[in-house]
């Protein structure tokens, strides 16, 4: 019989050191399957936008110390961008999304609920 | 205070070692400065120390969240090089790696910098003709870099992995002869105990919680230990620049955190002499010994933005690959510690040492991976910058401006994506 030793405390309620992603379709995976992204609140202007509008989507950042909203990509997986509620102190994962509407709203209508 | 010397040491020596001098004041703060330096990393600490010995600027105060050398001075792999290539970068590490060569004797420190080469190893001819480009440019500016043959590197490091089942099997390298490596805390001491010689106060568990403006200006800052006012503020710290920018009322910056993991092993007798890289062609990871015999190597970074100083465990296993797979001794010899260090990585790889939107504010930040050779050369230009209010040209590029102006300084060509720039 094998005996797990118990986690070390690390200060959060999120006692694992790796991160494990809920991914909408494929479920909880390693982190290491996903590719981060980057800051999710960053739109890209139109192509013709301005260049400081652009300057600011492309090279400026928030860079927030606590929760953020930010894209990853299951690469290893079903390759489906996700954006990821995740507290950049603590590496807590609140909440996981379908980046693209759409998917989000066929998955959530594929579970007759939410997603 | 004691200049240190064989002298002192034996003096002391005689006296039971009872008789040395504290290495630093731990002062209460003033309630005025000329200039406030926030944190007492390397940067801090050599812009302190350069503020005083170059432009005899010495009622300052180097403000320190935590003890001085507490965040990446200690959190990284105390690399020592000058193979930078793009105008800019080029002579800035080239004056930080002049300044290493002598900075025992300007500290009266022993700082422990040893000169042992940097050893970058080479997988495809496309990665030769990339160092040969890269290191006879460092050769036509001033400063020193060859190309190894595979007898040549054979006969200098004989137990690397050379067997052609390697996963990268190696077929030459380049190296910088300067390069090396130095003992993390003592250049951190060093630093501190001149600059306290020199009257600058280091005041330490002192964070700082506020930055006050008054208009387009900024007249100090608050902090746990009570309100500093200061003639001019100097920012230097690393992962946590957003941070202090969004306390200044300054919005975003081109810098995203990220963090960075470093591992030693136990201690081995004399094994690698020289800084090592096994880098171009596929892996990431750079090995050294220290003088107390440990291995220090690390690797990429965690791929993904982080403020927490805790590293995850595919990169310990990435890491461990490659330690095993260029040196397969190091396959039954243990990890005795490992760290993370929170980076302030920017859109192009490069750092910054340059003014602000507000009058007396100052930025030095930026470093990426590079902190730790640059820190002597970063506090030298800081200073200058922060006493003449005007950026010397070494590091005229080095501003918040160029990616506006479309001038990147990306030594990787990796593009706008802070993590690509390991």
């Amino acid at each position: 019989m094998s005996v797990v030793p118990a986690p070390i405390p690390n200060g959060t309620d999120n006692i694992n050191t790796m991160i494990r992603i809920n991914c909408p379709f494929c479920g909880e995976r390693d982190h290491s399957e996903f590719s981060y992204g980057g800051d999710a609140s960053v739109k890209y202007p139109p192509l013709d936008a301005p260049a400081d509008q652009w300057l600011e989507a492309v090279f400026q950042r928030e860079n927030i110390d606590g929760v953020q909203f930010e894209t990853w990509q299951h690469l290893q997986g079903c390759r489906m961008w996700i954006v990821v509620e995740r507290d950049t102190t603590t590496h807590e994962i609140h909440s996981v999304r379908p980046a693209h509407e759409g998917i989000a709203q066929a998955l959530a209508s594929d579970k007759g609920g939410e997603v | 205070m004691k200049r240190y010397s064989a002298w002192s040491v034996f003096l002391n020596g005689l006296t039971g070692q009872k008789n040395w001098d504290r290495a630093w004041r731990d002062p209460e703060p003033k309630t005025e400065y000329d200039v406030i330096i926030v944190g007492a990393g390397l940067h801090g600490l050599a812009t302190a120390y350069y503020l005083a010995r170059n432009h005899g600027i010495t009622n300052v105060a180097v403000v320190e969240k935590g003890w001085l050398g507490s965040g990446n001075a200690g959190r990284n792999t105390t690399i020592v090089r000058s193979n930078y290539m793009l105008p800019g970068n080029r002579p800035f590490y080239e004056h930080s790696l002049k300044l290493w060569e002598n900075l025992s004797h300007d500290l009266n420190y022993n700082v422990m910098f040893s000169q042992r080469a940097h050893v970058t190893l080479l997988h495809s001819p496309a990665a030769r003709d990339a160092a040969a480009r890269r290191y006879n440019t460092m050769r036509l500016t001033g400063s020193d870099g060859e190309l190894w043959d595979l007898p040549t590197l054979k006969r200098k490091i004989p137990h690397l992995n050379y067997g052609p089942d390697a996963r990268f099997p190696i077929i030459g390298a380049s190296a910088q002869l300067r390069a090396g490596s130095a003992r993390h805390d003592a250049v951190a001491w060093g630093y501190a105990r001149a600059a306290d010689q020199r009257g600058i106060d280091i005041l330490q568990n002192c964070e700082v919680t506020g930055v006050l403006r008054d208009g387009g200006k900024v007249t100090g800052v608050e902090t746990v230990r009570g309100v500093i006012r200061a003639k001019k503020v100097g920012f230097a710290v690393a992962g946590h620049t957003s941070r202090l920018w969004r306390m200044a009322g300054l919005g975003k910056l081109p810098i995203e955190t990220h963090k960075l993991q470093a591992f030693v092993s136990e201690p081995l007798k004399p094994l690698l002499d020289q800084v090592v890289v096994f880098g171009v062609g596929g892996a990431h990871f750079y090995i050294s010994q220290s003088d107390k015999g440990g291995m220090v190597f690390g690797g990429d970074l965690d791929w993904y933005k982080s403020y927490a100083q805790r590293g995850n465990l595919p990169i310990v296993q990435d890491v461990a690959e490659c330690a095993t797979s260029i040196l397969p001794c190091l396959s039954r010899v243990r990890l005795l510690r490992h760290w993370s260090g929170v980076m302030d990585m920017t859109m192009d790889g490069s750092a910054f040492i340059c003014k602000t939107p507000l009058d007396n504010l100052y930025l030095n930040a930026g470093w990426n991976y590079g902190g730790f050779k640059a820190s002597p050369a970063s506090g030298w230009y800081f200073a200058d910058l922060v006493a003449n209010d005007r950026p010397d040209p070494v590091v005229a590029l080095h501003n918040l401006t160029r990616f506006e102006r479309g001038i990147n300084l990306d030594e990787r060509g990796a593009g706008p994506d802070p993590k690509r720039h390991g």
